[in-house]
Parts: C-alpha cells; structure tokens; sequence
C-alpha cells in the first residue's frame, strides 16, 4: 500500500524551551509546563485550546493524563507513547496524522526534565534486563561505546574523528546563550578528558541538565493563523529494531537508515536539499552513525564526513546548531529539542547561529539504545 | 489445552540461572527450526514457535564488540563485552584473564562459569594459542 502519509499538512506554529541548564526546585512536570505556555504563546494560543496532547515525562508513566490535569485541558488525543528519546518525534507523526484526519485542532507535544537538579545523574526510564545487569555495564553509555568500538575496527574511524563531533557542537553552543556548556574546546582536550568507557570521554558523552521544551501543531490551512513562517511536517517516520544492545544485529547500522529513507520519500526532498541537520547527539559516535544511516555520507565514511570541520559553523553541512546534547541540552530524553531547534531555525529565529535562507530541516530522534530511530522532514510554506 | 509432552514449562531467567548454578552454560534451541536463541525466551523469535529446549552450549565464542568501564581508583576497570557463542547468538558478558583494555574484536573466548555471591555467570577467558583469524572474525 502507498505511503499516505498527510505531507505538509500539519505545520508547526510554536516551539519553546525552557530552564535548559539548572532549575532547582521546579518538578519536570512544572518545566514542561512553562515550555507548554510559552509555545503556545508564540502561536497566540492558551491552554485551553489543546485538544491533542502528547507527552511522556521522565518518572511518569501516565504523563498524559497527569499534565491534562495540570494544564486543565480535556484533550480528545491523549498520547503517551514512549520509545525512548526520540518518543517525541514519535508524537510529531501521530500528531500530524491526527490533525490531518480531523482527530484534534491543537496538538501540544511537551517534555521537561529535573534530572540535574533532581537526581543529579542520568534518571534511566528502563531497568537494565538480567543477562545484561549481571555484567555491570553503565548504561546507556556501555551500549554506545560497544558500537563505536565496532565502527573503529570496521571502518578505520578514529577517537579524533569522534572528538571532531564534540568541537563542532561546542562551537555551535558557542553561538547559543542558552547552550549550557559554553566556551572554548579542542580535540586534544577530548582526547584528554576522563575516561568512561573506552572508546568514549566524558567529552564524547552528552550532558546532564534540567530542561524542557514543547512545540504547536495546527493543520497548514490555519498554520498562517498562528504564525509567520509555520514550519510544515513534510515527512515523519520511525523504526524500531530492538532495545537490549546484544540484540542489534550490526552494531554499525541502525533503524535511522529505514526511518530516513521513509521521510525523505514522503517528503520528495534528499540529503542534497536539506538546508540543517539536527540529530540526536547523545554520544559522538551517534552524529557519526546518522550521518551515514540518514544518507549524507557512505556507511563507514562517517568519521573522515565530519573532520575538518564539515559540520561546525561555516562548515557545509550545519549539524546541531543549539550545540546538541553534548553542549547545549540533554535532560535525559533529547528529543523534542531537535524539533525546537529545527523550527527555530525554519522560522528565521536563530540569532547569531540563523542558518541564512534555510527551507528545509532534517530532525531525528533515537530512542534506548540506537533502538528506535524517528526522522522527520520539515520546512517552509516555499518546500510544500 | 493439554500438554502432551512430559517437561515441565520453560521459566526463562529462572531456568537459566538454575542451570548456572548447577555449573552448566545452557542456550535454548528450537525442536522445529533448530536455532539457537538467547536471551532465554518462552517463545522463539520471528516465528514463535514454543518447542525451545535447553542444550548445553560448547563454551565457545568470538569478541564482537568490547569496551571498559572506567571506574575511580582504586576501583579496578571491568570489561564488557559481547560475544558470538559458536552456536550463533550474541550475549553481553565480559572477558577476564587479560587487561580490560587488551580485548581485542574477533579474539576466540571460551566460557567459564564464575561464582558472583549468590549467584553464577559465564564469563569467557582468550583461548590461548588463537587469534583473530583463525577464530574466523565474523564482520
């Protein structure tokens, strides 16, 4: 059957973040509600006008209903779908196909996170299986350093071309008040940092941080409403290959490849056309394994792609240009901040980090450990 | 329902841990389809079928994947590990006998049975006199 997924009919007309960074005394559910009110202020829209929520916070399984209740909404769409990080990009295809169809007006898709000022570590939504436990492996980390070790021995990629991963989203955070970890970082500096697990530094691993973010959808016939420049949903797809890390079977290539493939095809646009890429950078190894899985560069290449700096401002692919879970935002789940960053930049937002002219944005998201992958296609009224 | 067969049901984790205990390394394999499976399941993946039965696994295997967790001294470094047993499934476990950080990709292991407290697990140790290639690295 043809892929009838409703290109370009849902915009997005608000994207918000909010206290990325440290927030003590706020809960995760109130961070994702301040995001929430900000969002849907850009798009002069209130609470009340949400009839399509979606949602999953860090330590509540039935979010939905609890941030319904906060919000004091009666929604008709309750969504709590959880696939990991890249749950969000998950809820931007259900939400598009929901508005599309006539299911909900308003769709409200918000995450908050307290994990830094909380639990001050990386709060896990998922106990580790017993035939993993029993090896003490520090997850998710352990998971990521497992493949990097892999596309080391395969392809010849270097610890320096991981490092390269990590400058180049520190000198986009460079351009970003907001990006929590600011200032100057080299690749001898990664190479020197701590180890945690090998191949892996504390520098090629993301950050711990409070944060949240929300986006608005409406349906593109009343996006102009709502907004300047509504930011189209052109294509959005996932796919979902297992969750334990002994369970993917090559190491060096994930779901991204089949997600990707499916988004670019409802959207009609390729790698060649897409003005910025905003992936989900939980560790450098990941940037590197997108890259190739999503079709900008041959598997393996990935490494030798982003040296030189490719990927970093004034390079000719801008990658993560918030500064990326490595050095701007990562309260446990990422997600949703791939989305914000692709909307702001669409909707010419950007400040000092703007990417001149740019129409269309490739957002995606992953989920356990490189277990779920969700691309998403968006872009301007000119792309529809 | 009636089972005609005289075995009692399969209790994944618990069987498996059972067997551990009692010093032996056990995968599942199904009657039908004569795969392997692990992690220890009630059900075999793709096809579902249920006839899985415990053989005991020849202790061989193959370095797929390695990393070492750093941990603050004096806290020694661990490896882990994932391993290709000979029979065809991956598991996570961890190489011992050697540095953490000298595992190498497509080094031939053989299993151990380790005591941990309470409990048991395989661990694998380098099958001397081998390397990478003629354990057959499989890319």
């Amino acid at each position: 059957m043809k892929d009838g997924f409703p290109r370009g009919q849902a915009a997005i007309v608000g994207a918000a973040t909010y206290g990325i960074g440290e927030s003590p005394g706020l809960e995760s559910i109130d961070l994702a509600v301040h995001a929430s009110v900000k969002a849907l202020a850009q798009a002069g829209l209130n609470p009340a006008d949400v009839d399509g929520l979606f949602v999953c916070l860090p330590q509540d399984f039935l979010s939905g209903l609890s941030l319904s209740e906060y919000l004091g909404i009666h929604p008709k769409v309750t969504d709590n779908n959880r696939t990991g990080g890249s749950a969000f990009l998950t809820h931007l295809f259900w939400a598009s196909v929901a508005l599309a169809t006539g299911q909900c007006e308003v769709a409200l898709i918000a995450y908050g996170s307290n994990q830094r000022s909380g639990a001050g570590k990386l709060v896990s939504a998922q106990k580790a299986p017993y035939f993993e436990a029993m090896y003490r492996p520090m997850m998710p980390v352990a998971a990521y350093a497992l493949a990097a070790s892999r596309h080391m021995h395969q392809y010849g990629t270097t610890r320096e071309q991981l490092a390269e991963v990590a400058v180049s989203a520190r000198q986009w955070a460079n351009k970003n008040p907001e990006a929590f970890m600011r200032g100057p970082l080299s690749i001898d500096d990664v190479l020197a940092a701590r180890m945690v697990a090998d191949p892996l530094s504390v520098r090629d691993c993301c950050l711990v941080t409070d944060g949240a973010a929300a986006i608005v959808l409406t349906r593109a016939d009343r996006a102009r409403d709502h907004a300047k420049r509504p930011v189209h949903v052109l294509g959005a797809a996932a796919a979902t290959t297992h969750s334990s890390i002994v369970a993917m079977e090559d190491l060096t290539v994930t779901a991204a490849r089949e997600s990707g493939q499916r988004a670019f095809a409802q959207s009609g646009y390729g790698p060649a056309d897409i003005d910025l890429v905003e992936l989900y950078d939980a560790f450098t190894i990941n940037t590197i394994l997108f890259l190739e899985d999503l079709g900008f560069c041959p598997k393996g290449e990935g490494g030798r792609f982003v040296s030189g700096g490719r990927i970093a401002p004034g390079g000719t692919l801008p990658v993560n240009t918030n500064g990326g879970g490595l050095s701007c935002v990562h309260p446990g789940m990422y997600g949703l901040f791939t989305l914000v960053e692709s909307t702001q930049q669409l909707m010419g937002l950007a400040g000092e980090r703007q990417i001149a002219n740019a129409k269309l944005a490739l957002a995606h998201g992953n989920g356990g450990t490189l277990s779920s992958q969700v691309t998403a296609i968006l872009g301007t009224a000119e792309t529809l | 329902m009636t089972d005609t067969t005289t075995s009692p049901p399969t209790l994944p984790e618990r069987d498996y841990l059972r067997f551990l205990s009692e010093g032996r390394f056990m995968l599942q394999r199904s009657r039908s389809s004569g795969q392997y499976v692990f992690y220890p399941r009630v059900a075999e993946p793709r096809t579902g079928a249920t006839d899985l039965e415990w053989v005991e696994a020849s202790g061989m295997g193959t370095v797929y994947a390695t990393t070492v967790m750093r941990q603050r001294p004096p806290t020694p470094n661990y490896n882990v590990a994932l391993i290709d047993v000979a029979e065809g499934p991956r598991m996570m476990s961890r190489v011992e006998g050697i540095d953490p950080e000298a595992v190498r990709i497509g080094m031939a292991v053989k299993a151990r049975i380790e005591r941990n407290g309470e409990a048991c697990i395989v661990v694998f140790h380098p099958v001397e006199g081998q390397n990478a290639a003629q354990a057959g690295d499989t890319k």
